[in-house]
């Protein structure tokens, strides 16, 4: 099957490994180019990465394009938004996706801007449906789900008259696919000129800083929000993850409010999780929160008003001070567990 | 010899502090009750200019804002803070602007500023949480950019260059790369300086003026004591030499289609009384099911 009308995507490497979230991307495309009946195409660029480009297909991808070039092992954005444009007017795809990351966030609206197509930031939900607008049906089209403006709504953003349609595509919401390794398709190296002023930007050193704070490989997450009051509060947040083996997660609001810093963000604009067990903390539940963790398998929500959102969204829900309720819930953990 | 250097400023409301009545009975938001703030990011984005012109004497900041009339605020407040120049882009005809039609008409309004060496950009407007405008503007001037930047560490004025620090996914890069450059700014590295008493007090009453005739090039000889009158340039389509058809609603490719906040429903919520008895029960059922223990 030709690549031509596919569902295309970005696949972002890191030190000549595949991002998580290109494989939950390609999984996603497969989905959406089985209900459009069309293939799903992916675009690898870097310096030695065959290797990544086989497990790719696995997931359903039906052809590999893959650029190679020893200056492109790091990536920066003036030869990899070249290279885009190149392969997005030769292949022409219906739709590209790019993972919502610093390298997607930072090539994507480059890409959109060149080709004058739109592009929607960090959607949390992708789906195809028909749009009509001036008397014009249109058919198939990308609705690109995201929450906006600070997270108190969710806007549904079409983009119908010009293809390819691009969104870029927050970590950790779509499901990765069960991998196929039966599943056939080809890798297509693909030929673009680049000469040395392509490459304005050099990467001097990259450093790793160790993470102190992992809330995607945590089973449980004990977050707080502004309702903890205070920096000093947050101490007791900070007990009861401790005491569970869990980590200190925070909303946009308690972050702002300087109760804790910005690592421990949960939310559309922080980190997406989904733990076990997560136990919301003073935290009302605006949108924006809820983007990120509302996928968890058990919620408990702690407020002192019986009305919040968070309530609407959990499992277990207890009204009361916080400052009252985690005491004793340590205590009866500390005496079973 | 200094450095030219342009802001990208945005006035936005105030979405980290809604209150109850942020959103109306139908689901969208109600405006009038946010106040209009300026862009947090943006504010480290001019400090990070401001700090460049601090260290390289002759330096010159220019603030550039798209959007209604009252925007002049943030212009003032960049005023205030240290700018030398500033123009604020307004037309009906930029109405409905997605990042791709605003990227176009600050690309406009840049081409009417003149030669830079850097264009500062927040990394994202709160309103929108987008991160676009930066890149797509970096693209349509066919310069090259880097995007979320902490810290600057070093610009090296005879060689054009800028060696500046990216913040990543679990740590950082150090990126060389010559000018022209756009560079986004996070809020980790600049936070901002107050405003100044006196320039306070030499701008308060600046207003809008029209400058169709073209550019006014005297601010580059002017100092504090300039006349405040015609401090804020206000510049429409065509002072900007922009293509209707590629502003506003006509030049966005992207189309709101719905727009709802989400009704929560209720599933199987347990209320747990706040007592000894009842959490501890709740523990107990999450340990035999094993998601605690």
């Amino acid at each position: 099957m030709s690549s031509n009308n596919s569902v295309m995507v970005f696949i972002q490497q890191d030190d000549a490994k595949v991002a998580d979230v290109s494989i939950e991307l390609l999984s996603k495309a497969r989905d959406l180019a089985n209900q459009l009946k069309t293939s799903v195409s992916g675009v690898l660029i870097g310096s030695e990465v065959k290797g990544e480009a086989e497990k790719l297909i696995q997931y359903g991808a039906d052809e590999i394009f893959i650029i190679e070039d020893k200056r492109l092992g790091d990536y920066t954005p003036m030869p990899y938004t070249k290279i885009m444009i190149e392969i997005i007017k030769k292949i022409k795809p219906q739709i590209v996706l790019y993972g919502a990351t610093t390298t997607g966030r930072d090539i994507g609206p480059r890409v959109a801007s060149n080709l004058k197509v739109g592009l929607t930031a960090d959607c949390t939900s992708l789906e195809i449906g028909d749009y009509s607008s001036k008397g014009i049906d249109y058919s198939n089209i990308l609705y690109q789900i995201r929450p906006a403006f600070g997270g108190n709504i969710v806007a549904t953003i079409v983009s119908p008259e010009k293809k390819p349609q691009m969104a870029t595509v927050r970590e950790g919401v779509m499901k990765v696919g069960t991998p196929d390794s039966k599943y056939k398709g080809k890798i297509t190296p693909f030929e673009v000129v680049l000469i040395d002023s392509d490459f304005p930007s050099v990467v001097i050193r990259k450093i790793k800083e160790e993470k102190l704070v992992d809330l995607k490989g945590s089973q449980v997450i004990v977050s707080g929000g502004m309702g903890v009051g205070s920096k000093e509060n947050f101490d007791l947040v900070q007990e009861l993850a401790h005491v569970l083996g869990g980590e200190v997660g925070a909303s946009r609001a308690a972050v702002d409010a300087g109760f804790i810093t910005k690592e421990h963000q949960v939310g559309q604009t922080g980190t997406t999780v989904r733990p076990k067990l997560y136990i919301a903390c003073g935290i009302s539940g605006a949108i924006q929160h809820r983007a990120g963790m509302a996928e968890s398998a058990r919620i408990i929500a702690i407020n002192t008003d019986h009305e919040a959102p968070i309530f609407q969204i959990s499992n277990y829900g207890i009204v009361g001070d916080l400052n009252d309720v985690i005491p004793k819930f340590i205590k009866a953990f500390k005496a079973k567990g | 010899m200094g450095l030219n250097l342009i802001v990208l400023v945005k006035q936005v409301p105030d979405t980290q502090n809604v209150g109850g009545d942020a959103m109306k009975e139908d689901g969208t938001v109600n405006r009038a009750v946010l106040p209009a703030i300026f862009n947090p990011e943006d504010l480290h984005a001019l400090e990070a200019a401001l700090v460049l012109k601090d260290e390289n004497p002759g330096s010159k900041v220019h603030i550039i804002t798209m959007g209604p009339p009252s925007a002049v605020q943030v212009l003032k407040d960049s005023l205030y803070r240290g700018a030398d120049f500033v123009a604020l882009i307004s037309d009906r005809k930029f109405a409905g602007a997605d990042t791709l039609a605003t990227s176009y008409a600050l690309k406009c309004a840049i081409e009417k500023v003149g030669d830079y060496d850097i264009v500062f950009c927040g990394r994202q407007a709160i309103d929108g949480d987008t991160a676009q405008v930066g890149p797509q503007t970096a693209e349509k001037l066919g310069i090259n950019q880097i995007t979320n930047v902490s810290k600057i560490e070093n610009i090296d004025i005879k060689k054009k260059e800028i060696e500046a620090r990216r913040s990543i996914e679990g740590g950082y890069e150090i990126i060389k790369a010559p000018f022209p450059i756009l560079l986004t700014v996070t809020d980790e590295g600049y936070p901002p300086r107050p405003p100044s008493v006196i320039r306070v007090m030499t701008y308060k009453n600046a207003s809008a003026e029209m400058t169709e005739a073209g550019y006014d090039e005297s601010y580059i000889d002017s100092s504090i004591d300039r006349i405040s009158e015609t401090a804020i340039n206000l510049w429409d389509i065509n002072a900007i030499n922009a293509d209707v058809e590629s502003c506003g609603l006509a030049g966005s490719p992207t189309k709101v289609k719905e727009i709802e906040s989400i009704i929560l429903k209720s599933e199987d919520i347990k209320m747990v009384e706040n007592t000894e008895d009842s959490i501890s029960g709740m523990v107990h059922e999450l340990i035999s099911d094993h998601t605690l223990g």
